[in-house]
Parts: structure tokens; sequence; C-alpha cells
């Protein structure tokens, strides 16, 4: 009687001895759980981005506008050549302050939602910060092409405030303006910000979310002022998510191909600039030398903030 | 206890209430805490205590009356702007920072000198016997560490209040039973006033001064250790404060003749006479039949079952060998001397 209750493993469902055997060898659970997706990440992913690097290396040859395999670092130079380094600044310097703003409007967002939001009020929260990224990107663009436009809301909205006068001093300042609003960099600037801003606004919440209440009391329970608290204990403890968020905004503004056309001034921009040189004119080689430039400031960027220590509270 | 001197008491509550809502965290609170006295406030969770320390802190603002601290008023002012200092239940240590870090905090957000502020930090640690340990992360601290230093960190401000909320909770017995001595001695050594939370009724007895029993939101009350062991005054404290037996109204007009409930102490309850050196009339008798017998250790506890109470008596393993406890379901007499007896205000139990 009792020996049967012990060895009736051949009753069992397929199912049953399958889980079994996966619970007794956790190793080859393991394997068969890692294998999917790794196999994306190391071949899919990894795999096609080597590939593209390795083009990097590739000659074009500007005459018969054919790529061969001979391998070169002109493209790594022509990188440095004059109206290339312009695209490559043009880009990253958009790229920083598109960052800096984000960051600067979404941790008072973030806060809020954080700190004093109750539960259905995070809920809403965070449905009107998903909600603009449920309608296509591309859309929304196109949207504040007629939002920015000389007949649109915003210009409409200012004349009515009056403040064109201001809106048109602002317009001459060199860096920032031009003829319109939809063709300034200032347009360029305030779209990018839009799209981007709840890239910034989620890592920097969830950070906010970690910090333990009694750890913001303890600093001012200690006499630190409520600047001192922010700068000393909310911050340092936050800036993991702001990093996070700004690489995505950073990386995102770095790569992007579509503003830039719809909405400034002329003048290519990373994205529109690996778009055409492989679109339009073949170059696959200095394309995938493009390519390299987001990746590498990235890099620099994150050792630049591991140096500044924002990866030691985690 | 220490004497109230003619200055300002070091912590008044006038008349205060906190509110959220319907709910009363705090209700109608008056106390007054003297200058150097070790002053617990005891309690079950949600009883309100912690909230008065948040409110001493400045965490928390009074929905209703005043708090005084050193005769200023309080209510109003932040917590940066009070002369009191918190320990943490959870000790809130700041993580990316350094223990010596740590307690330095506080002197370097008051604008003191770096190299002022790190020294007396180090001295801080000293004191409580973490002199090597500056240069370690909290999270590299066991539990009993973390507290020194969340000690060491409100101490060094030299507060003339500090606040401990529950800060033993997490340590295990050993520990802290070991802590609180260096509490006692702490506290001893440095002369300013203890405001201490705790739950646990025998931690508030060994330390403190006084302790402030806290029920519902509202104090119930406050009194030496002695005083709250030996003559409670209501129920609920003589329930709370360390183990006892409260007789019901009924059961107490059978035994007593008086309608009103009383408490006995378990350790005062005997099983025979002979123990009493009193007069006949000063005895009281009951009879009961054991439900339950517990073993710990030095002492076993029995459950006696008499009318519809249960009454719990506590002998001594030394003095009674295992044959001479009663067995369960033994019917028995308890006797015990009426002098030993609180009788408690007559209140809903």
């Amino acid at each position: 009687m009792q020996s049967t209750t012990i060895t009736a493993d051949t009753s069992k469902p397929f199912g049953r001895k399958l889980s079994n055997t996966l619970y007794r060898k956790s190793n080859l659970f393991l394997f068969l759980l890692l294998t999917p997706p790794l196999l994306w990440f190391g071949v899919v992913y990894l795999g096609s981005l080597f590939a593209l690097l390795w083009q990097s290396f590739y000659t074009f040859d500007s005459f018969s506008m054919a790529v061969s395999n001979d391998l070169t670092l002109e493209n790594y130079h022509s990188l440095f050549d004059a109206t290339n380094l312009d695209i490559i600044l043009r880009t990253l310097s958009m790229a920083i302050a598109v960052t800096l703003a984000c960051a600067c409007m979404a941790f008072p967002i973030a806060y809020y939602m954080t700190r004093y939001g109750s539960r259905a009020e995070k809920g809403l929260f965070y449905i009107a910060v998903m909600l603009p990224m449920w309608a296509s990107y591309i859309v929304k663009t196109y949207a504040w092409t007629v939002i920015l436009s000389q007949q649109g809301i915003l210009y409409w909205c200012i004349n009515h405030l009056g403040l064109s006068n201001a809106l048109n001093h602002v317009l001459q300042i060199p860096a920032i303006g031009g003829n319109t609003l939809a063709t300034s960099n200032l347009g360029r600037f305030i779209v990018f910000t839009y799209i981007w801003l709840p890239f910034m606004i989620l890592p920097i919440q969830a950070a906010l979310e970690r910090v333990p209440t009694n750890l913001l009391q303890a600093s001012a329970d200690l006499g630190a002022k409520p600047a001192q608290t922010f700068r000393r204990v909310l911050l340092p403890l936050v800036f993991p998510g702001i990093v996070a968020g700004s690489i995505f905004t950073f990386s995102l503004t770095l790569g992007d191909y579509i503003i830039p056309q719809l909405i400034g001034p002329s003048g290519l921009y990373i994205g529109t600039m690996v778009y055409t040189m492989q679109g339009s004119v073949g170059n696959m080689p200095l394309a995938a030398a493009f390519t390299v430039v987001p990746i590498t400031l990235i890099f620099i960027y994150l050792s630049l903030a591991k140096r500044a220590g924002a990866f030691d509270a985690l | 206890m220490v004497a109230i001197s003619n200055a300002f008491a070091a912590v008044e509550f006038s008349t205060v209430s906190r509110h959220y809502g319907d709910v009363r965290a705090v209700d109608n609170v008056s106390i007054s805490i003297a200058e150097g006295e070790f002053f617990s406030m005891l309690g079950p969770s949600g009883s309100g205590k912690t909230t008065c320390l948040r409110l001493i802190a400045g965490f928390e603002q009074p929905s209703i009356g005043s708090i005084k601290i050193f005769g200023k008023e309080a209510a109003g002012t932040p917590p940066y702007e009070r002369e009191v200092n918190t320990v943490f239940q959870d000790y809130a240590l700041f993580p990316h920072m350094n223990v010596l870090d740590n307690v330095a905090y506080g002197l370097r957000v008051k604008g003191i000198a770096k190299p002022e502020c790190y020294k007396l930090a180090e001295q801080a640690l000293e004191q409580v016997a973490l002199a090597e340990y500056g240069q370690r992360r909290p999270s590299e601290l066991s539990g009993g560490q973390r507290q020194r230093v969340a000690l060491a960190r409100a101490l060094v401000n030299k507060p003339r209040v500090l606040l401990l909320d529950e800060p033993l909770g997490a340590l295990d017995l050993k520990l802290r039973e070991q802590m609180q001595l260096e509490l006692k001695t702490l506290h001893k050594k440095l002369g300013i006033t203890f405001i201490y939370v705790t739950h646990d009724q025998s931690e508030a007895l060994s330390m403190s001064d006084r302790v402030a029993v806290f029920n519902r939101g509202k104090i119930e009350q406050v009194d030496t250790p002695r005083n709250l062991y030996m003559q409670p005054k209501t129920s609920f404290v003589a329930d709370f404060v360390g183990t006892s037996n409260v007789i019901k109204s009924v059961l107490a007009q059978q035994l007593t003749g008086q309608n009103q409930p009383f408490s006995i102490r378990p350790e005062h309850i005997n099983l025979d006479t002979h123990q009493l050196n009193h007069m006949q009339n000063d005895t009281i008798k009951v009879a009961g039949e054991v439900v339950d017998i517990q073993y710990h250790g030095a002492t076993s506890k029995i459950e006696v079952r008499v009318g519809n109470q249960m009454l719990f008596i506590v002998l001594s393993n030394t003095e009674l060998s295992e044959p001479e406890l009663p067995k369960i379901s033994q019917k028995l007499n308890l006797y015990w001397s009426k002098s030993r007896m609180v009788m408690l205000e007559n209140q809903a139990i």
C-alpha cells in the first residue's frame, strides 16, 4: 500500500511530469526561459547593430555610387568635416536643451504625482502622461505644424495677449529664432520637449516613488531647509531616475529624423543625415558611421553621469 | 521622577487634537513633560502615540490646541526650526551617504565649517562605539549599528529634546535589552529630555521616569511606572501595563459586593491561604477550574475559569515541582488579599 503511493510516478499526466522535471532541473528550466530573449537580443538586435557598425568601415565610391568591402576609416574621418561636425553639434545642442527642459518640467509633475496625489489622482496622472503616447507621433508632429503656423492657435493666443512684439523679439535671437515659430529652432525645441516629456516623467516618478518619505522628514528634523533637503537628499536619490529619463530624451532627440524635417529651419540633423545617406544617396557606410555618433555621445554622457555619482544611490 | 522646575516645561500639550477627516488620531491630549525627564508614550498601534511624537517633531500640525516647546509655541513652525531631533523607527539613514556624512548632516546644513562638522561627528560616533565605521555605507551595517548611527546623528546636534520613535522595534531581544540599558545610561549622562514612543510595556516601565498610556487617541493615565503598575486607574491601563486580571462588574459584585470592576495581578493570586499573612476577612476566595497550563521557564501560567470569566495566575517553577502544579480541568480555589486589588473606573470594558 505504502510503496504504491510513493512510486506512482508513471500514473501522473504528462504536464505534471514535465513541471516536476523542470522543478528538479532548474538549470534546464533557466536555459529554456533564457534562450528566446538571448536569441532576440544577441542575434537579432546586437547582431544587426554590429553588422551595421561593420559597414561603417566599408568604402563608398562617390563616382560610381557603389559600396565596396574594402575597409577604411575614411567615413569616420569625414565625420569631422566642417559640414558634418556642424550637423553633430546642431543635433547635440538641441538634445541637451531638450533634455534639460524635460527634466525641469518633469520633476515637479512627478513630484506632485508621488507626494500629493491620491490613488485616483495618480491613475489620472498616469493616463494624462501616457495619453499623448497613444497617438501616432507623426500625427502629433503634423498637429504641431498647424499649432505653430501663423494662422495657428499659438499665434492667435499670443496676439490676443498682446505679446506679438515680444514674440518677434524672441524670434530675432540668432540661434533660437526664425521667420515664424514653425520655422524656428524655438518651435522645434517646443515640439521635441512636448513629444519626449513622458519619457522623462515616468522614470523620475518611479525614482521618487522609491524615496521613503521619512528620509525627507529626517533631513528637515536635522535642520535642513526645504532647498537643502532637495539638493542634499532628494536630488541625489532621484538622480538615477533623471539620468534614465535623460537617456531617453537625449538619444531620441539625437536619432530623430521626423521633427527636424517638419518643424524648424533647414539644416540636417544626425537622424535626417542618416536618412538621406542611406536613402537617396545610398552612402550606407557614412550613414553607419553617423549612427556611431549618438552611441558614442550617450556612452560619454553615461560615464560623466557615473563620475558625478549618479548611480551611487542605486 | 524628575522634579518640574519653575522654568518652562520641555514640551507642553494643551488640549491638542489631530484629526484626519473623521478619524481622531489624537483626541484632546494635554501633557506636560519636564526638562530632563525620560518620558514614554505607551500604547497599542493606532493609539495616537506616534502622532503625538510627530506633532512635537513638526511633521504634523495639530488641528486644535497648542504645543509649546520650552515655552515657545511650536504649532505652525516647521521641523527645521525646532530644537528637537528624532530617532526614527526604521532609522531613516541617508543611503547615498556614508556613516560619517550621515552623522555630520545636521551640522553641515546649519552652515558649520566642514572640519568642525566632521570632528564633532567623529566624536558622536565614538560615543556610540562606532568610531571605525565612519566610511561605511548604512547598508553595510547591522540593525543595531544603524540604530546607533541614527542616535549619533540626532545627538550630534545637541537637541534639548530627543524624540525616539520605537527605536528598538526592529532589534532582537538580546540587543534590545542591551540598547535599553545604553539609552538609559545615555539619558543620565546627557541630562536632556527623552520622549520615547513604544508599544512594549516592559520597555516603557524599565526605562522611564513617567509613562503616558495612550488608547484611541486619548491619554488613559500619566504616571510613574510603579504607580501605573500598582495603581492603574482604568481597566485598559491595568490590562495593557503588565498582565492583569480585570474582574468585570458582575463578578466583582459577587466577590466584593460592589458593582465596580477591579484588577488583580496574576502574581498576587495564590492557590492556598498560608502565604496570605492577613486577617481572614481581608482574603477573597473564589472557586475555579483549570483550563490551560503554559510553561514559561521560571514561571508557569495557569488559566482558570471562574464563572464566565478567565483569570490567570503565575506560579513559580522554582518553588513548585511539576507534580505540585495543578492539572488541566482540576477544580481549585483561588485566594488573594483585598489590599492587592485595584479598583478601576466604572466603564465599558
